[in-house]
């Protein structure tokens, strides 16, 4: 019988009531000892051939003949109501086939309460209009001939001004989300400071960062019969099915969301967009496919970005470095229907500190929409924590490493309940080695004695990483064993880059006792696939992958079955290795799965898997540290970074290739987020300068160091049936704080925003 | 030089503004057809001749996804127009894989890792390729330069230059 269970979810931070529905058996935990063939191994990318030769097929490549070129008019103001909106001339134009405007849209309700096509317009590139033309030059040519009044109105982006009274309204109900901000509070903060014997208060900034996938958000869509086929570059399939059929009020099985390669996500593709709605009412319209590619420009502009945060923050310790209190005060806009990360996270979860309080301000302002963004809220407030962490432990005299074991976590600080696992301990220690943590300047800006005469500063820095990644239900996967040997996974998922096809074969194949070789796995259409989870969360092998497991084993009893009918020996004799299945008894004795299944026609065997709850009384949580080397030209004020060590517990590892992936991937964005990137926003008039490549800066292939990527691969005994978390997002957490804190360490200058632009480090030189 | 000035070079005649018949030969087959003058060498591979294994990740020549082989340089194929390419040599990802062998710089960026999503892919491999073709024993410097106007978002960067080197080392033994 189905099992309907309640179970706890962490995702991004939220803790998640979750319930699921069990189906197949669960399989035991793999422990640390289990001798495993095909889980653990750097196997190659199952879909590697097509991702290099070009063929792998990226929803802005499909091209269902008939196709039309759909674009998107949008607002050049931060805030303007639409007087008059004239499309006659665009209408008239050959090629045009369709056009939407606020005139004859039909009323969609979006996030935030406007209609879809609304003629109040609160962000520099929110929709105005949409065509669909035979081609993308007659597309262009028509939005141009489109002709809008607009009223500009009195826009606000500081979130600071938002929150006054006269502010203009960004949203009827108010700027401040919810009504009121989001506070934690643990102990009693105001005893924590008093008993303090050193206190610590600094403001620190962090930046607006764009995710910049290198694919573009869009869709291709189109109707056949009452049927919506939409391919989406998306994090999450199943999500965008069950929002587009609400939106347009069908069933859900007359929406099929395919992505069967995406390119690139970083947190910004888990939603359904503006464009991929008015493609298929474009392609209603015309009763043909519509294909809505953004550009660049439209990109950075109105799919995401990671939102700027201001973060107060106040530390208070006892002389032998104790944490007593630990205060945050963080506001953060997210732009006009935008979505505030748990900067919060690491205050409340990071350190053993009894007293705790955080409070959060999320802002409306007239900008495009904050998104999650590679660990949001977690990688601003890192920067913030653990910078302060260092400037505590110049003030204390301590070791900066000395102070975090100090107030280590046994156990987390939140639930008081004990970690599933947690080898945290372990990555401060390796990676302190690794860099040579005992040569660093003992305090910050003394540099060796013997040094010589330079401009050019050398420094050590560290910083922390928490994050969440156990995953959990609902997840679900149907195994399909051919009479030939080979089988079918079939998931919900889809592989946005990281690897996930390969990571769940490797668990198929392992738990089907199959070759690699023998295994297909489908991801990326909802059609035909039980449901499964948006890739967020560095949960998806976590959460996807025990399922397969539970799919896998079902179809591996149901063969033990059937070969013990055919051998006539018993069942419990029989093990499946390899593609045979061996007597226990006689090693000697086997028969290939494909010699079994094949005595029959056409015998398909189908397990069916599901993801089982959570563990209770155990916190979920993945951890690392990073150390940076700098060298500084306080002349110029270049920051170089010379060496990054990274040391992440994520559990069992399935695949260390695509872990070393991960880390390379996730370091490389947290440099650009330390050193390089930010949006940068003319206050006068309310737009974006620099939506494009060209200005914001993300790393090239010479702006990398040497990377020293390690995951210390101990299984996690009691968070899933793998021992397997996550490790998307963790890597960039701690770069950017690592950067500048070695950065400090090199200068003795505090730098307490992002990035360590050059023009930023040339300001703080100037300052006696 | 009678039958010259009678046939100016196709460079020469004026064409447009509406849909003017092109010639293209593309991974040396040859394909006629009909385009806008604005119309990229991008737009073209992928809307015209569905050769979609060429990316568009700008469209404005700053991220390198769509580079392609032009005379044998690498070039950013959204920054030139089709009509300008007619009579020139154009190499793309679709060229190099033949009866399921995939091309050296390919089984190179597979067994290195060298890509996440696969997006910029392509635009790599031929950055690579460019390099190789004219450079057969690079320095990891000289790979590095060759793919330095090839943005990864996904940060597969040493793994890239791994792969370059590879293929060069295996490339070099096959000579």
């Amino acid at each position: 019988m189905a099992k309907v269970v309640k179970t706890q979810v962490e995702f991004e931070g939220r803790m998640l009531e979750q319930a699921a529905l069990l189906q197949g058996p669960q399989p035991p935990h793999w422990p640390q000892e289990a001798s495993l063939e095909v889980v653990g191994t750097s196997a190659l990318r199952i879909d590697g051939f097509e991702r290099v030769t070009g063929r792998a097929r990226y929803s802005c490549d499909v091209h269902p003949p008939g196709m039309l070129c759909g674009r998107i008019l949008r607002s050049p103001f931060p805030h303007a109501r639409i007087v008059s909106i004239d499309a006659s001339r665009a209408e008239l134009l050959p090629g045009v086939r369709a056009l939407l405007t606020s005139t004859n849209a039909p009323a969609i309700r979006w996030k935030d309460g406007k209609l879809i096509l609304d003629s109040l317009l609160s962000f520099e590139g929110d929709e105005v209009a949409a065509v669909a033309a035979d081609d993308a030059e007659t597309a262009d040519d028509a939005l141009s001939l489109i002709n809008v009044q607009y009223e500009e109105l009195p826009f606000v982006l500081d979130p600071e001004e938002a929150l006054q009274l006269d502010a203009p309204k960004v949203h009827p109900s108010g700027n401040l989300m919810g009504g009121k901000p989001r506070v934690y509070d643990r102990g009693d903060i105001k005893r924590g400071l008093s008993e303090a014997e050193v206190t610590l208060e600094e403001s620190f900034h962090t930046q607006t960062a764009l995710h910049n996938a290198l694919e573009t958000h869009g869709s291709v869509t189109q109707w056949i019969g009452k049927e919506l086929t939409i391919w989406d570059s998306t994090q999450g399939i199943f999500a965008i099915r069950s929002e587009v059929a609400e939106i347009l009020g069908i069933p859900l099985n007359q929406v099929r969301v395919i992505a069967e390669y995406v390119g690139g996500g970083f947190g910004a593709k888990q939603e359904t967009g503006k464009y991929t709605v008015l493609a298929a009412l474009l392609s209603r319209m015309t009763g043909r496919p519509v294909q809505i590619l953004l550009s660049r420009w439209e990109e950075n502009l109105s799919t995401g970005c990671r939102h700027p945060t201001t973060q107060r923050v106040k530390l208070g310790a006892k002389r032998d470095g104790t944490l007593t209190a630990i205060d945050l005060h963080c506001v953060v806009p997210v732009g006009s229907y935008g979505y505030a990360g748990s900067v919060d996270g690491p205050a409340r979860g990071l350190y053993q500190c009894p007293n705790v309080h955080t409070g959060l301000y999320a802002v409306r302002t007239n900008e495009g929409p904050a998104r999650a963004f590679r660990a949001p809220g977690y990688a601003e407030g890192s920067f913030a924590l653990e910078c302060a962490m260092d400037l505590m432990a110049e003030k204390l005299g301590m070791d900066p490493l000395e102070l975090r074991l100090k107030n280590y976590a046994d156990k987390d600080p939140m639930t008081g309940h004990d970690y599933s696992s947690n080898k945290l301990r372990e990555a401060y220690q390796l990676a302190a080695e690794k860099i040579g943590w005992s040569s660093r300047n003992p305090r910050a800006g003394q540099t060796a004695q013997n040094a010589p005469l330079t401009t050019r500063k050398r420094g050590l820095g560290m910083a922390s990483q928490l994050w969440g990644g156990g995953g959990g239900p609902p997840a679900n996967a149907v195994v399909k064993l051919n009479p030939d040997g080979s089988a079918d996974v079939i998931t919900g998922v889809q592989d946005i880059g990281t690897g996930t096809r390969t990571g769940l074969a490797q668990v198929a194949a392992e738990a089907l006792g199959l070759p690699l070789s023998a295994i297909r796995v489908t991801a990326g259409d909802t059609r035909d696939a039980p449901f499964g989870p948006t890739s967020g969360g560095s949960q998806t092998l976590s959460s996807a992958g025990p399922a397969v497991r539970s799919a896998a084993m079902d179809a591996q009893e149901q063969l033990l079955d059937v070969a013990s009918q055919l051998t006539k020996l018993p069942r419990e004799r029989l093990e499946v290795r390899d593609g045979f299945v061996y007597d226990g008894r006689s090693p000697g004795q086997r028969k290939s799965v494909a010699e079994l299944l094949g005595a029959f026609d056409n015998l398909m065997i189908v397990g069916v898997g599901s993801r089982g709850p959570n563990p209770v009384g155990y916190s979920l949580r993945t951890f690392g540290a990073q150390f940076a080397e700098v060298e500084v030209d306080v002349e110029t004020g270049r920051v170089r970074v010379l060496k990054l060590v990274a040391v992440h517990d994520c559990g069992r590892v399935v695949n260390p290739m695509l872990v070393r992936g991960q880390l390379l991937g996730g370091i490389t964005q947290g440099i650009g987020y330390a050193l390089t990137e930010e949006r940068a926003m003319d206050r006068q008039t309310g737009r974006v300068l620099n939506p494009d490549l060209e200005e914001y800066l993300i790393p090239t292939v010479l702006d990398i160091p040497e990377i020293d990527a390690n995951v210390l691969n101990q299984v996690d005994p009691h968070t899933n049936n793998l021992g397997a978390k996550g490790i998307g997002e963790p890597p960039i957490i701690p770069t950017a704080p690592a950067i500048a804190n070695a950065v400090y360490n090199a200068t003795g200058v505090p730098f307490t925003s992002i990035p360590l632009a050059i023009h930023q480090v040339i300001r703080k030189r100037s300052v006696p | 030089m009678a039958e010259l000035a009678a046939k100016p070079p196709s460079w020469l005649v004026p064409r447009g503004p509406g849909r003017t018949a092109i010639q293209l030969v593309v991974n040396g087959a040859e394909y006629t057809l009909a385009v806008q003058p604005r119309r990229t060498l991008l737009e073209a591979l992928r809307d015209n001749l569905h050769l979609t294994g060429t990316k568009r990740g700008c469209g404005l020549g700053q991220c390198g996804a769509c580079t392609v082989l032009l005379d044998g340089k690498p070039v950013y194929s959204c920054l030139i127009l089709a009509i300008e390419c007619e009579g020139r040599r154009i190499e793309t990802i679709e060229g190099l894989e033949r009866d399921g062998q995939l091309h050296p710089i390919q089984q190179a960026f597979l067994e290195a890792d060298a890509f996440q999503c696969g997006f910029c892919t392509s635009g790599q491999i031929m950055a690579v390729k460019g390099l190789l073709d004219s450079h057969a024993e690079p320095t990891p410097e000289e790979v590095k330069r060759a793919v330095s106007g090839n943005l990864c978002r996904c940060g597969a960067y040493p793994n890239i230059v791994h792969a370059g080197l590879l293929a060069a080392e295996r490339m070099g033994r096959g000579r």
